[in-house]
């Protein structure tokens, strides 16, 4: 099962990775979501992996699985689901102003040339 | 346990929503909330650095659960000031915002401004890894909204650029907790400092992953050089006053470092030892010098100030870099200043753009009030490159000091030397070109320019100046202080103490139920 989850986890983050680096918005937003993913996994995994065991104090358990990690993947599905929302909305605008859905810096709406910000 | 010290992240959490659901088409009302918000803040956050000037350390349990199981809010030397520095700068940052309407080009500014507080005081004053993470989620997502306010194709694109990036530096963040808590098993700092030191020599790889993700995610925070190309196109590209009001955000990155890397990562600490040595040095000495010749290379006025933050953030990073008690004192010294000085001088370039076609640093026509914005642009310019008269010659003076006994201190010397020849080369140049070549142009009149700012935005400005001036005549008082400070960061036991060992809700309970 570990190589199963960490191979999961590796295989996520290399694509998103691969999107990333692509710099046009959709697949870079692509990307970052299966990052979201991978990261999600992994964070599950930081509590060890127990199968068929509960997170919460019962009286005929004897093995329990770790909770915490639970709630913090939680919490960064939440945030990431709202960070994907307002990314979409932006380059959504940006793409509609310009027609225009690269990420990196182009020259042409500037006068002067400008460093690569892209990521 | 009082609740003053959740009261620097409520009261902003309180009025944004307000504002947004009850004063939405009342731009008078919204503008009275915000600034009493603010006002107060300065207050609550004033109280608070009074109670921990002496030493205390401020402990809130949420719900009064204890740590590590609960999530603490801690106010220290440093959390305090920090927070108090916030609520100065947005009062400033307000002021100039309602001084030069830029509130009224689009919608709830004052509601993501409050957001935005918020997400920066929790930051401060958050005792766990993980809200840490939270609040650094809250803040971003304010600034995404402040970065694009008011639209514009270019600040679109430029913000999409923001956002991506900050949205992998959040995703590198959570693989650094991932790996921490896997390694540890909490987040708590305070009890994250205890358990790091248990671990045995054979067993530190994870937490020298842990610790290097971590610090490159503070890094991405605080543009270090390679990790600031986010920088230079958003801060250009966002409105003047949130320009400025993001002069703090690079600072939590380094308050992040600050406070990581002297409590659960310590410099006595083996297994993460040269990570500051070997990579943060260097890695800061090419932000300022990259920062610096970029002041010189920048061919807009708004792209030369993004580049002295960059610059500054240098500074500050060598500073920490050294890992020793003068060396944080010195760079806390220089935290306050280049605020301070970062955002005075965006608000000045957004002074200067209400009244000219572009920022492209060509002689133009004389903008209008331009003797009182050449003077106040002097001074920001004097201040940021570290001149004297003002606090940025004290700054600097104090982190060559530091680093006088140190072995890099020959590169340190030469770097921050040669750094400060160029920049002040590069803002004289600015300024020659925009304030001086001017005079010989006729006015045309039938060129489309702004509003004029009302007082209070050169008020705002001017304010700015004066807390500079402040910074430099009590330098002696603020050095203290700052000693002080570090002193008490680089003896965390009483925070790790009270952190660990104050009871909550059932902690005498636990023993022997299960």
């Amino acid at each position: 099962m570990e190589v199963l989850v960490a191979s999961a986890v590796g295989i996520l983050t290399a694509t998103g990775l691969y999107l990333v680096l692509r710099l046009r918005t959709f697949p870079v937003i692509m990307g970052i979501s299966l990052l979201t993913y991978a990261v999600n996994v992994f964070l599950f995994a930081s509590g060890r992996l127990t199968i068929g065991a509960p997170p919460i104090l019962s009286d005929d358990a004897t093995v329990y699985t770790d909770p915490l990690p639970q709630a913090l993947v939680l919490t960064a599905i939440v945030i990431s689901f709202g960070m994907t929302a307002v990314v979409v909305m932006i380059s959504l605008g940006a793409y509609l102003g310009t027609n225009d859905d690269t990420v990196d810096d182009q020259p042409e709406p500037k006068p002067e040339p400008k460093q690569e910000d892209a990521v | 346990m009082t609740h003053w010290l959740i009261a620097p992240v409520v009261l902003p959490a309180m009025l944004a929503p307000f504002i947004v659901l009850a004063a939405r088409y009342h731009i008078g009302i919204q503008r009275v909330f915000s600034l009493v918000g603010v006002l107060a803040l300065i207050a609550i956050a004033a109280g608070l650095a009074w109670t921990a000037s002496d030493g205390t350390i401020i402990l809130y349990q949420l719900g009064d659960w204890a740590a590590p199981f609960g999530i603490v809010l801690v106010g220290d030397r440093l959390s305090t000031l920090m927070v108090l520095l916030t609520a100065v700068l947005a009062l400033f940052v307000l002021l100039y915002v309602i001084g030069s309407k830029w509130d009224e080009r689009g919608w709830h500014f004052h509601a993501l401004f409050q957001f935005q507080l918020m997400g920066i005081m929790g930051a401060f004053l958050t005792g766990d890894l993980f809200n840490l993470f939270v609040f650094f989620e809250v803040l971003l997502i304010a600034s995404y909204g402040l970065m694009i306010h008011a639209g514009g194709n270019t600040r679109l694109r430029a913000g999409v650029q923001y956002v991506l990036f900050n949205l992998l530096g959040s995703t590198l963040f959570l693989f650094a907790l991932g790996s921490i808590y896997a390694e540890t098993g909490t987040l708590n700092m305070a009890d994250l400092a205890l358990r790091v030191q248990m671990i045995g020599p054979e067993a530190t790889v994870g937490i020298r992953v842990a610790s290097v993700l971590l610090l490159l995610v503070f890094a991405i925070k605080a543009a270090v050089v390679p990790l600031h190309f986010w920088l230079p196109s958003s801060y250009a590209e966002a409105p003047g006053p949130v320009a400025a009001l993001f002069a703090i955000m690079t600072k939590v990155g380094a308050y992040a470092i600050i406070r990581v890397y002297t409590m659960i990562f310590p410099p006595e600490l083996a297994a993460t030892s040269g990570l500051e040595d070997v990579w943060l040095m260097p890695a800061a000495l090419i932000s300022l010098s990259l920062g610096m010749i970029g002041v010189l290379a920048a061919k807009s006025l708004d792209r030369l100030v993004a580049f002295s933050v960059i610059g500054s953030m240098g500074m500050v990073m060598v500073a920490i870099a050294l890992k020793s008690p003068e060396g944080i004192a010195a760079a806390l010294y220089y935290i306050v200043h280049s605020t301070l000085a970062g955002a005075a001088l965006f608000l000045i370039v957004d002074l200067v753009k209400s009244s000219r076609s572009s920022l492209a640093l060509t002689p133009m026509p004389p903008i209008a009030g331009a003797p009182l914005t050449a003077g106040l642009f002097f001074a920001g310019a004097i201040a940021m490159t570290g001149l004297p008269p003002l606090s940025g010659f004290i700054g600097k003076l104090l982190i060559l000091d530091a680093s006088f006994d140190t072995a890099m201190a020959p590169w340190i010397w030469a770097i921050i030397l040669g750094a400060s020849l160029i920049s002040v080369v590069g803002f004289a140049r600015a300024g020659s070109i925009v304030f001086w070549k001017a005079k010989g142009l006729a006015v045309d009149d039938d060129l489309e320019v702004g509003e004029t700012p009302r007082p209070l935005a050169f008020l705002a400005v001017g304010g700015l100046i004066a807390m500079l001036l402040a910074l430099t005549v009590f330098g002696g008082y603020v050095q203290d202080y700052m000693i002080a400070t570090s002193e008490q960061l680089f003896a965390p036991e009483p925070y790790i103490q009270i952190v660990t060992e104050t009871e909550g809700k059932l902690s005498g309970a636990s023993e022997g139920d299960h």
